[in-house]
């Protein structure tokens, strides 16, 4: 018999009026996002993370400038000319414009390319480590194959064999990135498959592709969102190494593109070759941080290593 | 470590092999437009009689099953094809290349490993100390920079501010005659930026994996006994604890083999190295398909054999693991 007096309200609390205790239960995801608050570095790379985004979202609408017209007289130094804080490159365009809208395509391509590689790496992975024998066998192998193949030059030369669009680049990303992540997948869910609730769920007649989704792949959740954040940051520095070597989608701006374009000229000026550094590498600082936050959130046992 | 699991490892090598040789195969025929003209590239002047000896030495009038044994069978006979725009056979081509590839990818992982597992080592001793919050910090910097960016800064430090280091090629002109002690002295001083450059990414990753291996390690109970035994923290560290703690990180190395050797592609460019990378980023510019895919041929090929060779040190290092199969 329960307790009439061990009520549950309408929020959900538990209260147990012999101990005078309010207890709210709160979902695994309520308490990572507790941990993830606590922690200074994974806050501030979501700051920053959601101030980049901002920027190439509607930085546009402030410094309103096309970054392909020249503006100025070629590589004016930084911090002199307030109406170009960030100086000119080799042909006098704005700096500030580029990197504004140079990131709109690399964030776009990181997220298409990050979202591709967890769709095959979540299918492989799942399908792997659930049915095991031979199709994990097969599907192994073929992981292994693609774990062979130097990623960036395989994607180089998809690319060049395709056309350069960021639709290409994004799929030729996601093609070369995706064995960790079924790495990943396939041993959560060889793991989970054993445990007690799926056999039962699986004795009860649930449908397979149900327990898969429904039962298994929300308990698998927590280490491949880490993952997933994680492929965010490795795909925007493949984009830009792409842009870098002239393999980027020629009428679309980019960091890598600013950096490839102006190499030639780093010895007489520094800074348009530094400023879209700088921005690739905070944007992928912020969503590192995030993802080690987020795994201290997931893993409270393994926090600091 | 058996002589049949050495042979199955080997016969699995070169069935990937086998594997990247189709997919180069398919990549050329499901590249839009007629194959001969892929091959033959882009230049402009192929003309009609071109394409034709093309499609009679590829076979490319056949049905598409023979074309792929004529491929096949031509790969295992080290026939990769012929560069157009070098009219040279292709695996000449990159057989002048792959050594200063070899050698920069070879220093700037032992130059990561060493330099990473001692820092990570010594940062485990002392888990909320200074070296610990430097490693962690320069871990997540390091693999947040991009390769080439940072290759860059360097020369415009290295070229202008410091000029201790040449910052472009492999030699310099002037040592061109000089004895071979001169010549490799030269090598090595232009190595450094290129291989540091490379290595600084994985040196941060493999210090922060070996801290926590590290702690790990230390935390277990021969590591107590060791201590008790009154041996100096010295050779607890470094010769008990350590040995256990680089068994994730030979694992980890064997798998960045492949980033490596992309990031070694961006180096190359970056200091004009003249390397394979160097000379597939030229080969795409010129649309020179038989030596793009020969250049993917031979990396995935270095990456088989570095996987076989972690497999192996894998099994050196872990004695549990000698007597399996």
């Amino acid at each position: 018999m329960a307790n009439p007096d061990n009520t549950t309200n309408f929020t959900g609390a538990l209260t147990d009026p012999d101990h005078g205790v309010t207890v709210v239960p709160r979902s695994p995801m309520q308490d990572a996002w507790r941990m993830f608050r606590g922690n200074i570095a994974a806050m501030f790379g979501l700051a920053l993370l959601i101030v980049i985004v901002g920027l190439t979202l509607y930085g546009t609408l402030i410094f309103d400038g096309d970054p392909y017209e020249i503006v100025w007289a070629p590589h004016e130094p930084p911090f002199v000319n307030p109406d170009f804080p960030l100086g000119t490159d080799y042909l006098g365009r704005d700096i500030v414009a580029g990197i504004l809208s140079g990131g709109g395509p690399t964030l776009a391509v990181g997220a298409a390319a990050a979202a591709l590689t967890m769709l095959i790496g979540l299918l492989v992975g799942a399908t792997s480590g659930y049915f095991g024998g031979w199709a994990d066998n097969l599907l192994m192998r073929i992981t292994e194959f693609f774990q062979v193949l130097p990623a960036l030059l395989f994607a180089m030369v998809l690319v060049t064999l395709f056309s350069p669009s960021l639709a290409v680049i994004a799929f030729a990303i996601g093609v070369v990135s995706w064995p960790q992540t079924a790495r990943l997948c396939r041993a959560e869910f060889m793991k989970i498959r054993e445990l007690e609730y799926i056999t039962a769920a699986r004795a009860s007649g649930t449908r397979t592709w149900r327990i898969m989704w429904r039962f298994i792949l929300p308990n698998a959740a927590p280490p491949l969102i880490v993952s997933a954040t994680l492929t965010i940051g490795v795909a925007i520095l493949f984009e830009a190494g792409l842009s870098f070597l002239g393999l980027g989608d020629p009428n679309v701006m980019s960091w890598g593109l600013m950096i490839g374009a102006n190499r030639e000229y780093i010895l007489d000026a520094w800074w348009p070759v530094t400023f879209p550094g700088l921005a690739i590498f905070a944007t992928v600082f912020a969503v590192s941080l995030v993802g080690d936050g987020l795994n201290d959130a997931f893993n409270p046992k393994i926090r600091g290593r | 470590m058996s002589l049949s699991y050495l042979l199955r490892r080997l016969l699995y090598g070169l069935l990937l092999m086998l594997g990247v040789v189709v997919l180069n195969f398919l990549l050329i025929r499901l590249a839009p437009g007629d194959p001969a003209l892929v091959i033959a590239g882009e230049m402009g002047g192929a003309t009609e009689e071109m394409l034709e000896s093309i499609r009679q030495e590829y076979g490319l009038n056949e049905p598409l099953l023979t074309q792929l044994w004529i491929y096949v069978s031509g790969v295992a006979t080290g026939d990769l094809g012929e560069s157009f725009f070098f009219n040279q056979p292709v695996a000449g081509l990159i057989a002048q290349r792959i050594g200063p590839t070899i050698l920069l990818v070879l220093s700037a992982l032992i130059l990561s490993i060493i330099v990473g597992v001692f820092l990570g080592a010594i940062a485990a001793r002392k888990p909320r100390g200074p070296l610990s919050a430097f490693v962690s910090v320069f871990a997540t910097v390091g693999y947040a920079v991009p390769v080439f960016w940072t290759g860059i800064m360097l020369i415009i430090l290295f070229a202008s501010v410091i000029p201790i280091f040449p910052v472009e090629g492999m030699s310099s002109v002037r040592m061109r005659d000089a004895g071979p002690i001169a010549r490799s002295i030269d090598i090595a001083h232009h190595l450094v930026l290129p291989a540091f450059t490379l290595a600084i990414i994985y040196l941060a990753q493999y210090a922060r994996l070996t801290r926590a291996s590290m702690l790990d390690a230390l935390s277990d109970d021969y590591i107590r006994t060791a201590r008790a035994k009154g041996l100096s923290e010295r050779i607890v560290v470094f010769s008990h604890a350590l040995r256990n703690a680089m068994l994730p990180i030979i694992t980890v190395a064997g798998l960045q083999f492949g980033n490596l050797i992309s990031g070694a592609l961006l180096v190359e460019t970056v200091f004009n190295w003249p390397g394979m990378g160097r000379l597939a980023f030229d080969s795409i510019l010129r649309r020179d398909y038989p030596t793009i895919l020969g250049v993917l041929f031979f990396a995935s090929a270095m990456v088989v054999i570095a996987n076989l060779v972690t497999d192996f040190a894998y099994r050196l290092a872990d004695p549990r693991m000698k007597s399996e199969t």
